[in-house]
């Protein structure tokens, strides 16, 4: 059984999107199993067409917010949903929804990009993620 | 690395991490068993990551060069 590797994404900013893309991209890459679990606001951010306009940065870094995006954008870095993309072509990723956001604000699995697998609840995520290191973004 | 004959390489100058690693993994797979294929990249931290992929993957460096301006060359064999 290979290593895993679970991320719990909780926020939705766009900084700590692309710390978890990048993670994931280098577990995969090192073949170990990745879920990301996606929940309040980094659910939010999975909403589908989402990524064009966020531009949300934490809080405690907002300081340097306008300048991050900038160079973002100026050095054509890719997007956050395109680095989580291509560490699903070249591993094993898995991006799975939290239930309790999904019922809390009526979205539905069509209404997530479609890298967004399934529905699961906190048990499943546990259990799926035992014996592996968990994240929280 | 003379008398290594690179089948396929890329130029990955421009990409960051971790763009070059992703690029170097599909240069592999599409690389036929024997094949040595090289990817330029100017992440410095390219470095340490591609060749702890290549290790990981069982796959072999075969070396890693300055290859002007501002970029190195890290050469892989597809041995499997």
């Amino acid at each position: 059984m290979s290593e895993k590797l679970s991320i719990v994404l909780f926020s939705g900013t766009v900084d700590k999107l692309m710390a978890a893309s990048i993670i994931a991209s280098g577990a995969a890459a090192m073949q170990k199993e990745v879920t990301i679990f996606a929940t309040f606001y980094g659910l939010f951010a999975l909403r589908k067409g989402d990524w064009k306009q966020n531009r949300r940065i934490s809080k405690d870094f907002e300081d340097y917010g306008a300048q991050f995006l900038q160079v973002l954008e100026a050095k054509k870095a890719p997007n956050w949903l395109e680095t989580i993309q291509s560490a699903m072509d070249i591993g094993n990723v898995k991006v799975k929804a939290c239930g309790l956001t999904m019922d809390l604000l009526s979205i539905k699995l069509e209404d997530l990009e479609p890298i967004v697998s399934e529905i699961v609840g906190v048990a499943h995520f546990i259990e799926e993620a035992s014996d592996g290191q968990i994240i929280f973004l | 690395m003379e008398g290594v004959k690179i089948t396929k390489e890329s130029d990955a100058r421009g990409s960051f991490c971790p763009g070059p690693l992703m690029e170097m993994i599909r240069l592999v797979r599409s690389a036929n068993v024997g094949d040595v294929v090289a990817v330029i990249s100017g992440d410095e931290g390219s470095k340490k990551d591609i060749p702890a992929w290549i290790n990981k993957a069982r796959y072999e460096l075969i070396g890693m060069e300055e290859a002007a301006p501002g970029g190195t060359r890290i050469i892989c064999r597809k041995n499997h």
